[in-house]
């Protein structure tokens, strides 16, 4: 074998897995505070803040090889682009928002 | 080997990706019926318990916690019995996790919430769920006292701030005909909120077997730092049914909550 394959340590994960709870509860409190549109942005980009940290820590994606982390990149892209551009389209027809 | 891993890896992630996007079409189906029946959208998903869903998404993070954990000990050599510990944690919180949906479904059975108004608790063809169970879930009457709870709370601010009743601007009440609408609307909310959790459910089940599975494999002392791909490619499929779970939740749950209904 070439090289030990990179891990994180125990210490890692439990400040990941702590990170992910607190995370979770801001969420959860948020939830109830009328923030008007605001509430599914911060809904969704604390979501996306815990989805990055398990897919780069509990995933290995971070410790992965430039190959994996395209790969995985791209997937995530086109899902981005599935929803913003359907969005963009639905959400701008006024006959429907209003 | 590390050829070997690296292409098992990058196959597993593939596949992943259609997974992708076979919820992200979910997802923005999910988004744009939103949009079109906002209010119905908002009165369905205030009537999902968010005390259980956020206890349901705690209980799936301590589960990819414990799958981290067991792909760590195959990975750093630590003993069979380790190993099958932690696989054996992930797969009790695994466990709970869909015990609290199946506790979830039946509410919505209770509540008749379930679309198509065929499936419920006491549902006959005379009297319908209504007739039976006329305090729970009943998505029209919430619309209508929701409405007028608000201008009670307007009129009460009015009073307090000395208002003259001619500048009190009151919310209209629906009428009974469009709250019926709207509850019936929000059967879209329903299917979607089946669909999308029962797809993640399933997925969970398949999860549970693939982990029966890496038990048995570490019981029998298979992984070891050269190789211990099944797990590491077990984790990354459970990890990802953990980040669809991730967006459900703010989706299905979160997101209405703030418009103050119940």
């Amino acid at each position: 074998m070439a090289k030990e394959h990179a891990h994180p340590t125990v210490g890692l994960y439990i400040v990941i897995i702590l990170t992910l709870m607190v995370l979770t509860c801001a969420t959860w409190a948020i939830a109830f505070v009328d923030l008007g549109i605001w509430n599914p942005v911060v809904a969704l980009t604390i979501a996306v803040m815990k989805a990055v940290l398990v897919i780069l820590f509990f995933m290995h994606v971070r410790y992965s090889s430039t190959l994996t982390k395209i790969t995985v990149g791209a997937g995530f892209f086109w899902l981005l682009i599935l929803i913003t551009l359907s969005l963009l389209d639905y959400l701008t027809r006024v006959w429907m928002v209003g | 080997m590390e050829q070997q891993r690296e292409a098992s890896t990058f196959g597993m992630w593939v596949f992943l990706l259609t997974e992708i996007m076979m919820f992200g079409g979910l997802f923005a189906a999910y988004l744009i019926y939103r949009i079109s029946y906002y209010p119905a959208f908002v009165a369905g998903s205030t009537s999902i318990s968010v005390a259980w869903g956020f206890g349901n998404t705690l209980v799936l993070l301590a589960s990819s916690f414990t799958m981290a954990m067991a792909v760590w000990a195959a990975q750093t050599g630590r003993s069979r019995k380790q190993q099958m510990a932690w696989v054996l944690a992930t797969m009790v919180f695994g466990a709970a996790f869909l015990g609290v949906k199946a506790k979830e479904y039946y509410d919505k059975y209770d509540e008749c919430h379930i679309p198509g108004h065929v499936i419920g608790k006491g549902f006959n063809a005379w009297g319908g769920c209504e007739a039976n169970n006329p305090k729970l879930g009943n998505i029209a009457e919430e619309i209508q006292k929701k409405a007028r709870d608000d201008n009670e709370e307007i009129l009460k601010d009015a009073k307090a701030k000395g208002t003259p009743a001619d500048k009190v601007q009151l919310v209209p009440v629906p009428s009974e005909v469009s709250a019926q609408q709207t509850a019936k609307q929000s059967e879209i909310f329903f299917s979607f909120y089946f669909a999308m959790t029962g797809l993640h459910a399933f997925h969970m089940v398949i999860g549970l077997g693939l982990l029966t599975w890496l038990l048995v494999r570490a019981g029998r002392g298979q992984f070891s730092p050269e190789y211990y791909t099944p797990m590491e490619l077990g984790g990354l499929y459970w990890h990802f049914v953990d980040i669809v779970w991730i967006f459900l939740f703010p989706l299905l749950y979160l997101i209405s909550r703030h418009t103050g209904a119940h």
